[in-house]
């Protein structure tokens, strides 16, 4: 009993938690402690979250399933198999003088959809089902890269001035509110245009570096409702060090919610990319993305609506689907966090 | 109150360094002679460079450069393009009142087509007319501005044929011709507006329905109608209000697509033409100036919210 109320006076002063925390090492590990029967819950399998989804989300996950793996068989294609999996080269105009083997080729511009040629062929002649999935690789790299950067320093940020308040916070917090004043796709047009940035890796960091504020905000609201749960004021009692609290209690809690909210922030990252490739101002042709394959098909639009309308479902049906599922994870998450 | 306030301004003052500072930041960063970027590769006039060197005060230091730049671009004189000749801030001048039209019709479109819609979600809440426009309000924030454009263009340019799918005629030479060229831009900024907007009146309301005071409207044998569009929608009037506001900042990024997609005249129609001419001057200001007004906006709104909503007034 007496060493419990050391214990809860010590988390006032950093000094005796350095104490307490080295004192425990000899007395029994708190791991030690037997949980209940039947007080754990049980951690569901993918395939039962998958289970639980609605018709609509299930879709949505299986959509961006596709996308995904058209990503990596594009890749895969494009710089391990040299181009020998049955893809065709999205470069490849299937109509003009082929270099390489002095042929030419027999595909029409502007072709429709066929067995041979999925979604038809631009008006180069090339493969839009080809420049369709690698124009998913440049989609799936931004997204990813900008979620990585969110959730690695946006939420770390966030779930730590959350937990540690203080000066820490009121600065960082000012700090982001700057940023967020920011109207991101202007600043992000400036920033690509005046040091002509081409290069995907070099656009997906920007993107990202961009949306970190918005993670720490959403990270720290997270963050700053787990630190006053029980279990944060238990583990504080027995003196357990701030950082360990920080990696054990809060950043474990607070990542589902943020990886929920990353999905909806990577549909507005797509939408960014998207228009930032409509501009002309993204990857450089003739790298295709789904953005750049609409604007280049905009001067065809009498002829061959077609070739607007496949990227541009594609990108929506992307967008629409990141968005459900990343709903569908924000309720999953709130639910399960309010009947702890 | 005049705690807020001073808050509030202390911010906006605070944002407005960080912006023109990071707008200047840019520019300066860019490797190599500022001259070459500036002036490029093509032939120069005799002299320029030097000109150049003397307006811009390449040789201060850096914080030296910056102050007297943020000097001049408060008094309106954000530089002089040495592409097109012109000064910076009249092209702005010139471009802003375009881009101003495309925002309030898009912002007014969306407003009135969402007030009914999200009142209606909350009136039949879980039944078919709510599923219906709830879920048409997903499907309305997935699709990308430029692309519901360019859907706009085959429906109405090339299919039917109604409205030019380009091109701008100026307010000046008729109100009727102005719409033709301004309508389309518009709307396709208020597709996600106006899914936002209903989403917010239909959540809020659905709250305000539930309240004491419109049970007894209802008791005293209020039709229902008066009821949703006079006691119940006023509440939601606030909270609309700062989403407007917002949104209308968020508006200013939009434009540069649909101005480029619609080719409008307007403030990102020029940003583009800068960035693809690389003058870096124009894009410069009209950068400083789209943020300026971003931050400005947000700041009037708050402050707005803070004066009309007695629950904040009285802390």
């Amino acid at each position: 009993m007496a060493t419990t109320d050391t214990n809860i006076e010590s988390t006032s002063t950093e000094a005796h938690v350095a104490t307490i925390a080295a004192g425990s090492a000899t007395t029994r590990p708190v791991d030690d402690f037997v949980v209940p029967q039947g007080v754990k819950q049980k951690r569901k399998s993918l395939w039962g979250i998958f289970r639980e989804m609605p018709f609509l989300v299930k879709l949505g996950t299986i959509w961006l399933l596709i996308v995904l793996f058209s990503a990596i068989y594009a890749q895969l294609d494009a710089r391990v198999f040299n181009g020998s999996l049955p893809l065709a080269d999205p470069n490849l105009q299937l109509n003009g003088f082929n270099a390489a083997t002095g042929e030419f080729g027999t595909g029409a511009i502007l072709e429709q959809p066929s067995w041979a040629r999925p979604l038809g062929t631009d008006a180069l002649a090339r493969d839009t089902f080809a420049r369709a999935m690698h124009g998913a690789y440049v989609s799936v790299t931004v997204a990813v890269v900008s979620v990585v950067c969110g959730v690695f320093v946006g939420g770390l940020l966030g779930s730590l001035v959350g937990f540690v308040r203080g000066k820490t916070e009121t600065v960082l917090m000012a700090m982001i509110d700057v940023l967020l004043a920011f109207p991101a796709l202007v600043l992000l047009l400036a920033l690509i245009s005046i040091f002509e940035v081409r290069d995907l890796f070099v656009i997906s960091f920007v993107i990202g570096l961009l949306s970190i504020p918005a993670y720490t905000r959403v990270s720290r609201a997270n963050s700053l409702a787990i630190s006053n749960r029980e279990f944060v004021l238990a583990a504080q009692a027995i003196g357990t060090k701030r950082w360990t609290i920080l990696r054990r209690e809060i950043i474990p809690n607070v990542l589902p919610t943020l990886l929920a909210y990353a999905m909806v922030a990577a549909a507005a990252v797509v939408v960014v990319e998207g228009s930032l490739s409509f501009l002309g101002l993204s990857v450089q042709l003739p790298t295709s993305s789904w953005g750049n394959m609409i604007n280049q098909a905009r001067r065809d639009i009498k002829v061959n609506f077609g070739q607007i309308l496949y990227p541009s479902l594609i990108l929506t049906f992307t967008v629409l689907a990141l968005n459900q599922v990343g709903d569908f994870f924000q309720r999953r998450s709130a639910f399960r966090g309010s009947s702890l | 109150m005049a705690k807020r306030i001073a808050f509030v301004l202390l911010r906006l003052i605070a944002t407005l360094f960080a912006v023109t500072f990071l707008t200047f930041l840019m520019v300066a960063l860019l490797p190599g002679d500022p001259v070459d970027t500036i002036l490029g590769t093509g032939p120069r006039a005799p002299g320029i460079e030097e000109q150049i060197r003397d307006d811009l005060n390449l040789d201060d230091p850096f914080f030296v450069r910056y102050v007297s730049w943020l000097g001049n671009a408060v008094t309106g004189d954000l530089g002089t393009s040495y592409i097109t000749d012109q000064p910076v801030a009249d092209t702005i001048q010139s471009r802003l009142p375009v881009t101003a039209q495309i925002a309030f019709m898009s912002i007014f479109i969306a407003v009135v087509i969402a007030i009914p819609v999200g009142v209606l979600g909350a009136y039949k809440q879980g039944r078919w007319p709510d599923t219906v426009t709830s879920a048409g309000a997903q499907v309305a924030l997935s699709v990308p501005n430029f692309v519901f454009g360019i859907f706009l263009i085959w429906l109405f340019a090339v299919q039917l044929n109604w409205l030019p799918a380009s091109n701008w005629n100026r307010f000046s030479d008729g109100v009727v011709d102005n719409l033709k060229t301004s309508i389309l831009p518009a709307v396709s900024l208020a597709l996600a507006q106006m899914a936002l907007f209903s989403r917010l009146v239909r959540s809020d309301m659905m709250a305000t329905l539930r309240e004491n005071y419109i049970l007894s409207a209802r008791a005293k044998g209020l039709s229902d109608r008066y009821i949703l569009f006079r006691h119940a929608l006023r509440p939601s009037s606030l909270s609309l209000m700062t989403i407007v506001g917002i949104s209308f900042g968020a508006l200013l990024g939009g434009t540069v697509i649909v101005e480029s997609l619609f080719a409008v005249p307007g403030l990102g129609f020029s940003l583009i033409a800068a960035i693809n001419g690389r003058d870096i001057l124009v894009i410069q200001g009209i950068t400083v100036f789209i943020a300026a007004m971003f931050v400005i906006i947000n700041t009037i709104v708050d402050l707005l919210y803070a004066v009309l909503d007695p629950r904040i007034r009285r802390k």
